[in-house]
């Protein structure tokens, strides 16, 4: 199995319409993950047929219990993500501040506080025309974004290993969502645009990719919106030997088949569709090289 | 007033959103400016000048080696798995601490102590007279942005009109950059996936209880479907910023619009005064 993550570094570079339409386009089985579980929307454009749920639980949460709390003020005094709040009459604990690592449980002279379980997300399983896909929901403000990353790769590992290409679609930015999803992939697919962010953004995100050495590859989107940006990403490129294996115009097209729900690729010809079967056929043999050599 | 700019959705034009605002109310005052989208910090390139740094650190474990007996005691407390310990020594992972302190409370022969890490920078610059920009850059590698967050949002001046561009998503990051905001702008597109990322991050502002409203960047027109979910969820849609190629193009070179278009001033300048009649802050 080969496993491709198309990542971006900065947002709305266009991740989703690309991955979306690659797994329409590359051949062999394939299973698909969402790991940008905070705003996933790879879902809107597969038609996915949900299967089953499974809930996902985060980091436990310290709980007081009010009836044998003595109001000693230890626990705020120890909290160090300020998690505490004294309401006048009563300490409580402020669930999106809190990070679970029990130290008021620990400071507690009476044994008044206990981490209990929470769930901060579901992990959804669908049948998509091109495979299973594995989502996921997190509960807007929870935590722990990373390891639900983490939960959503292992499951489609385990549901479906057996396939010849594990394709996810990624978060922006390069913190640890990003760092969960790369971890263990064979190749990166950046997906850049021509602003002096898009060219900012994908040089901070490459040296982040590089500290796990996956195989690097980037594409432009929307590369004729500002040509000379494009063709700084091109020198660049070349000068850190990553190869260029697409650009792809803006078009109209894109959000009339988002606003759709499906592929670009799957809504007749358009210069967008035909950058990205070029950029697909060249990704195939990418890919290929990649398995063989291993 | 403390203004954060949010969206759910990524590349949607917070930051042009945050940095057009700034810029036009430092027309009039100062302004402090502090970019806490600190995974891919793109601010300054909107203003560029130079920047006075810092490093932001966190606290980690140091284990003394001679005072350690391997009892195992912070490896079972630790909730993020960051210790190990094994028979002759204990193996620290920096990227999973959260930096709680626990280790040192839990340890019975006091082995450990704590000392500074790096994680993360700071910049300050002065890129106009009156304003001041708060650049928080995390370290490639790093996974933790929430105390880089912190630490750019504490350098903030008092009494300034603050301005916060936060990261994309609805977790951690977002929740600690809104923190403490009196207002929130969610800047949106007018498609399914920025529909759906739009109702999620106005889930966050409403559980955080930070009044929001809304602005939709690169409309084409077809905004039915976002206008009925803001009529439906009683958001107003304070400013409509139409696609235009010579728009995309002035962001896109790290112009600023409305020094390039200065037509677009007074609709900036309509935009902040709405968001402080949202936080009920006084003309």
């Amino acid at each position: 199995m080969i496993r491709l993550a198309v990542i971006s570094g900065k947002g709305g570079t266009g991740k989703t319409m690309i991955t979306a339409a690659l797994a329409r386009l590359l051949k062999g089985t394939l299973v698909l993950a969402d790991c940008d579980v905070d705003a996933a929307n790879l879902a809107l454009v597969t038609s996915p047929h949900l299967l089953s749920t499974t809930p996902f639980m985060g980091m436990k949460s310290a709980r007081i219990d009010p009836a044998a709390c003595v109001k000693c003020a230890e626990c705020e005094a120890y909290c160090r993500f300020k998690a505490v709040d004294w309401l006048g009459n009563v300490f409580r604990i402020n669930p999106f501040r809190c990070e679970g690592c029990a130290v008021c449980t620990f400071v507690c002279p009476v044994k008044a506080i206990t981490m209990q379980p929470r769930q901060t997300g579901e992990i959804l399983y669908s049948e998509t025309l091109r495979g299973h896909l594995v989502h996921a929901r997190l509960v807007p403000g929870a935590g722990n974004s990373g390891l639900l990353v983490h939960a959503v790769k292992k499951m489609a590992m385990e549901q479906d290993g057996t396939c010849d290409l594990f394709l996810i679609d990624g978060p922006p930015g390069t913190g640890c969502p990003l760092i969960s999803t790369i971890s263990g992939v064979d190749a990166v697919l950046v997906v850049t645009e021509p602003s002096v962010s898009g060219v900012h953004d994908l040089k901070r995100v490459v040296t982040v990719c590089r500290q796990f050495r996956p195989r690097l590859i980037v594409a432009i989107n929307r590369f004729d919106l500002n040509i000379s940006q494009t063709k700084e990403i091109e020198a660049w490129c070349r000068e850190e030997d990553i190869p260029l294996l697409g650009k792809i115009p803006f078009d109209p097209a894109v959000i009339k088949a988002v606003r759709a729900g499906i592929s670009v690729t799957d809504a007749g010809a358009s210069p967008a569709a035909q950058a990205i079967q070029i950029l697909a056929a060249k990704l195939e043999v990418e890919l290929t090289n990649l398995d063989n050599n291993r | 007033m403390k203004l954060a700019v949010a969206s759910g959705k990524g590349g949607t034009g917070k930051s042009m959103v945050a940095a057009n605002i700034a810029y036009v109310l430092s027309q009039t005052g100062p302004v402090t400016l502090i970019d806490c989208d600190v995974e891919e910090p793109d601010l300054h390139l909107f203003f560029t000048a130079p920047a006075t740094t810092s490093d932001v650190t966190v606290r980690v474990p140091v284990i003394d080696e001679f005072a350690c007996k391997q009892c195992g005691k912070c490896g079972e407390f630790c909730q993020y798995g960051a210790l190990t310990v094994l028979p002759d020594r204990v193996l620290f992972f920096p990227e999973l601490c959260h930096s709680c302190g626990g280790c040192t409370l839990v340890c019975p022969e006091y082995a450990i102590r704590e000392e500074p890490r790096r994680i993360g920078m700071l910049g300050i610059s002065s890129p106009l007279p009156t304003l001041t920009l708060i650049t928080g850059t995390l370290d490639a590698g790093s996974p933790h942005a929430v105390p880089v967050i912190k630490e750019a949002k504490m350098q903030a001046l008092g009494g300034h009109v603050t301005i916060i561009d936060t990261a994309p998503g609805t977790s951690c990051p977002v929740v600690e950059a809104l923190d403490g905001c009196d207002a929130c702008i969610l800047v949106t597109e007018s498609t399914p996936f920025g529909l759906h990322d739009l109702q999620l991050a106005a889930d966050v502002a409403a559980r955080l209880g930070i009044p929001a409203g809304i602005v939709i960047n690169r409309s084409d027109g077809k905004d039915g479907e976002t206008l009925r979910f803001c009529t439906d969820h009683d958001l107003e849609v304070m400013l409509t910023i139409p696609f235009d190629r010579e728009i995309a193009a002035i962001q896109s070179r790290g112009d600023l619009l409305c020094r390039e278009r200065p037509e677009w001033q007074k609709d900036f300048c309509a935009l902040y005064a709405k968001c402080r009649a949202l936080a009920g802050v006084d003309e």
